[in-house]
C-alpha cells in the first residue's frame, strides 16, 4: 500500500512549508483526506492566504461528499458510528468497499471500515515520521525537498490521466495556472483553476 | 503566513473536510443522480493537481520561475513516464532538484 509513502511524503511537504509537527499531524488526524492536506500546506508554501488554502483543500474534499452518497445505502448506520464512517470516508476506503459490492453487502462494510481504520493508522503514522524526520533534516531546499513536493503532486495526477479528455483538462488547467499566476495574488490561481473543471465538465464531452 | 494564520488553515480545513464528508452521509442519494455535478466533480483533481504542480514547481511568490525545482519536476515526468513506484519519483525528483540547487 503506498499509503506510507504519502504519508512520509505529506508530513516532509508540510514541515517544509513551514508547519509544525503537531499541526501536521494534527491535519492528518482530524482532516484526513490525502490530496486536500496536500493542497493546504501547497498554498502555505506558496506563500498563499489562508482563505486560498482552506478553500482549495475544501475545493478537493467535495469528492468525500459524494463518496459519502454512495456508500451510507450500504452502511446503514447512525449516530456516532455514523460519525466515524464520514471521518473515514476518502478515496481508499470507498474504492475497496463498492469493489467488494460483487462478493454482497458483508464485504462491501468490512471492506470499507478494514481499509478506512487501516489507513487511517498508517497514515497518521508516516505523516508523524515524515515529519519528524524532515524537521531534524534542516534546509528543504538543501535536500531537494521542495521539489519532492511538485513530484508527489504529479505522483498523485498521473493515475487519474486515463482517458484523452481528463489528460486535456489536466493540460488547459497547468496552462491555466501559468497564464494566471503574475496577475493574482499568491495561491489564488490554485483555488481558481477550479473553474477549468467546471467549464470543462459542464457539457458532456 | 503568521502563525495565527497557520492554527486557522489547521483547524478550519479540519473543520470542513469533516462537515462536507458528513454531509454525504445526510443528504437523500437521489443527489447523486445530477450528471453535471458528478462530471465536474471528476474533474476537480485533475484541475487542481494541476495547479499545485504548477504552483510548487514553476512559481516564485507571484512570478513564474525556472529554478533548481523543474530539474527535479522533469526528472519525475521520466520516472512516471518509465512507470517507476511513487517512492522512486519522489526520491529522484528530490535528489535531481538537490543537485542543482547545490551545483548553483
Amino acid at each position: 500500500m503506498p499509503v506510507g509513502v504519502y504519508g512520509v511524503a505529506f508530513g516532509a511537504a508540510s514541515i517544509a512549508a513551514g508547519l509544525s509537527v503537531l499541526q501536521t499531524c494534527l491535519l492528518s488526524l482530524l482532516t484526513f483526506t490525502g490530496a486536500s492536506q496536500f493542497a493546504a500546506v501547497g498554498v502555505v508554501a506558496a506563500g498563499g492566504s489562508p482563505l486560498s488554502a482552506i478553500g482549495a483543500a475544501t475545493i478537493l474534499g467535495t469528492r468525500n461528499t459524494l463518496y459519502g452518497i454512495q456508500m451510507k445505502q450500504h452502511l446503514n448506520v447512525r449516530g456516532w458510528r455514523q460519525v466515524i464512517a464520514a471521518h473515514i470516508t476518502i478515496d481508499e476506503s470507498t474504492g475497496v468497499a463498492l469493489s467488494q459490492v460483487p462478493r454482497g453487502e458483508t464485504a462491501v462494510r468490512q471492506g470499507f471500515w478494514l481499509t478506512g481504520v487501516g489507513v487511517y493508522v498508517f497514515w497518521n503514522l508516516f505523516t508523524l515520521l515524515g515529519a519528524l524526520g524532515t524537521k531534524a533534516m534542516g534546509n528543504p531546499a538543501s535536500w531537494g525537498l521542495d521539489a519532492a513536493v511538485p513530484a508527489a503532486f504529479l505522483g498523485l495526477l498521473w493515475p487519474r490521466l486515463t482517458t484523452t479528455y481528463v489528460r486535456i483538462v489536466a493540460a488547459v488547467s497547468l496552462l491555466f495556472a501559468l497564464v494566471i499566476t503574475p496577475f493574482l495574488p499568491a495561491g489564488v490561481p490554485i483555488v481558481s483553476c477550479a473553474l477549468v473543471a467546471i467549464v470543462m465538465g459542464w457539457r458532456k464531452q | 503566513m503568521t502563525p495565527t494564520s497557520l492554527w486557522g488553515v489547521v483547524l478550519v480545513t479540519s473543520v470542513l473536510a469533516f462537515v462536507i464528508k458528513y454531509l454525504g452521509h445526510l443528504v437523500p442519494t437521489k443527489w447523486l443522480a445530477n450528471e453535471r455535478l458528478q462530471r465536474i466533480n471528476s474533474l476537480i483533481p485533475l484541475s487542481l493537481l494541476s495547479a499545485l504542480v504548477v504552483a510548487e514547481g514553476f512559481v516564485q511568490k507571484t512570478h513564474v520561475v525556472i529554478d533548481h525545482r523543474a530539474a527535479g519536476v522533469a526528472v519525475a515526468v521520466a520516472a512516471l513516464f518509465a512507470r517507476l513506484p511513487f517512492p522512486v519519483v519522489v526520491i529522484s525528483s528530490a535528489v535531481a532538484s538537490a543537485v542543482v540547487y547545490h551545483w548553483h
